[in-house]
């Protein structure tokens, strides 16, 4: 469906996920009403349940929700990093957005994953291979994509990648390992904007940095999203994150979106009771 | 063409027109009670007019101004915006991303406290929202320099951070940033209120200027020789009985 004259970039459908046993009452409709995402019947748990939304070309999709609620879940799985248990999204960088992208091959995944996703976690050990410098972790992605590299232009992108995330060039063969965590966050992003991604996929990209670092990188995602107009789904359990990066907003309680609006609005007049306890815990 | 926006459907010469606009606060960490904040409130208002809400504290003006912004959810009724387009808009329904691109492009609101970006300099706060508008970026800036000049916003902190501000700087760049989209619609909620006489006259100046572009103003002022000064509509907002 075309709003306002443009086609969503990424459509989630029924996004469900699963861990352990799985039974009739885990599939039932009373599953929506229930406070936990734990099965008092198999003690299965849903990580995720039927979540719906969708992004639109150049804007930011903030997930919100305390710890275990299916927030990180949602973007591994839209990150082919887990297959999701039932459900399906598509993408309209891909076969045109016609194809169901968990049916994919894990070969097909890949290829889209690296032409066409970005991703920074929390951890930058999951982003980063820590034993490479700086300059080869980001060369690394910009290979994946050149036919036939060649080392001066690989080499050139590669600085002027470190160089949109305020790496000072002398640093960019250092090893990562020897970088601060702020540092590493910088280039996980650009690692993640090498192959000029359609859509970045941020998870917790600021927590566990003390709050000067913090101001810092978000002033960067943010001037980075203005220059290339990516799409972003940013997951945080700050809602100051939230509400500085994002347009709009899905509330996530127990593994289920239950509210969603413009952030604004999301944080002024919250209508779930949950998100109205959220956003009067706000420090 | 959208549900939302039906081109059959006109607004008659109304830029917006508000219909038994309701706004009902549902606290449900207080047991679920209800508050309400504005009672059946309906006006219309013109192309390049300037309407007032007028009304006591809690009266429900602000919410008013949320509500058409969409910062708070209407519980009842309609308000509808024509947009540049002439397609007719309903602000209390629409899909948000209508709304965002309205805000992008149409309407600006100042709000009574500021609030933007830490570490992002004065000048830049300015500049995006005229960015995001789809100016490059030496436009943007250089357009939100005129409007830092214009609100005597001193040259040596247009570098700065608004958080270092005072109540009175950070307001006079809340108004450059909403002033700099040369919006079809600007919305007000007390402007003046952390502003010197200079500061006033500085504003009024301003909004003379993009008033002559044919912006259409809707807000809430609390100095009556304001309100005298520059309404041409002024649209009562009751209290409720008994809250």
């Amino acid at each position: 469906m075309a709003l306002n004259g443009q086609f969503p970039l990424l459509r989630v459908r029924n996004l469900s996920k699963h861990y352990g046993p799985f039974c009739a009452a885990c599939a039932g409709p009373a599953r929506r009403e229930r406070e936990t995402n734990v099965c008092p019947e198999c003690g299965g748990t849903a990580a995720c349940m039927d979540v719906n939304f969708e992004l639109f070309p150049g804007e930011v999709l903030g997930v919100v929700g305390e710890s275990g609620s299916g927030k990180s879940t949602l973007l591994r799985c839209l990150n082919f990093d887990q297959p999701p248990s039932a459900g399906e999204v598509f993408y309209s960088g891909a076969d045109n957005g016609h194809t169901n992208l968990f049916t994919l091959s894990a070969q097909r995944k890949r290829a889209v994953r690296s032409s066409l996703l970005g991703i920074v976690y929390q951890s930058p050990h999951l982003g980063l291979n820590l034993d490479l410098s700086a300059g080869a972790n980001v060369a690394e992605r910009l290979l994946i994509q050149e036919g036939a590299p060649e080392y001066a232009r690989v080499r050139g992108r590669t600085f002027s990648l470190l160089g949109k995330v305020r790496m000072p060039e002398s640093r960019v063969d250092e090893l990562s390992r020897t970088f601060s965590g702020g540092m590493q966050q910088r280039v996980q992003l650009a690692k993640a904007l090498a192959p000029k991604p359609k859509l970045l996929l941020l998870d917790e990209p600021t927590s566990g940095l003390d709050v000067s670092v913090q101001a810092s990188v978000l002033d960067l995602i943010a001037s980075l999203q203005r220059e290339t107009g990516v799409s972003m789904l940013v997951v945080s359990h700050d809602l100051g994150v939230v509400r500085l990066l994002t347009h709009r907003t899905l509330v996530m309680k127990t593994g289920r979106v239950v509210e969603q609006g413009l952030t604004d609005q999301v944080l002024e007049d919250p209508q779930h009771p949950y998100t109205q306890q959220l956003v009067a815990s706000i420090l | 063409m959208s549900q939302a926006q039906k081109p059959r459907e006109t607004l008659g010469d109304s830029l917006l027109s508000v219909e038994n606009l309701e706004k009902t606060f549902r606290l449900h960490l207080l047991g679920g009670i209800r508050v309400e904040a504005v009672q059946p409130l309906s006006f219309k208002l013109r192309e390049r007019e300037f309407g007032v809400l007028a009304g006591p504290s809690g009266a429900g003006k602000t919410s008013v101004l949320k509500c058409i912004y969409r910062t708070y959810l209407p519980t009842g009724g309609t308000i509808r915006y024509r947009r540049a387009d002439n397609g007719v808009v309903d602000m209390a329904t629409c899909p948000e991303q209508t709304i965002l691109e309205i805000r992008k492009k149409e309407i600006a609101c100042v709000t009574q406290f500021f609030r933007c970006a830490p570490r992002v300099s004065a000048e830049q706060v300015v500049a995006f929202a005229r960015a995001a508008q789809g100016a490059s970026q030496e436009e943007a800036l250089e357009e939100a320099r005129v409007f830092l000049r214009a609100f005597a916003i001193p040259e040596k902190l247009w570098k700065a951070y608004p958080v270092t501000f005072s109540g009175g700087e950070q307001q006079r760049v809340n108004l450059a940033r909403a002033m700099v989209q040369g919006p079809r619609m600007l919305l007000l909620d007390e402007p003046t209120a952390s502003l010197d006489a200079r500061a006033v006259e500085r504003f009024l100046a301003a909004l003379e200027s993009i008033r002559g572009q044919g912006t259409t103003c809707l807000g809430i002022f609390h100095n009556q020789d304001m309100v005298r000064s520059l309404a041409t509509e002024v649209i009562e907002v009751k209290p409720l009985n008994g809250g």
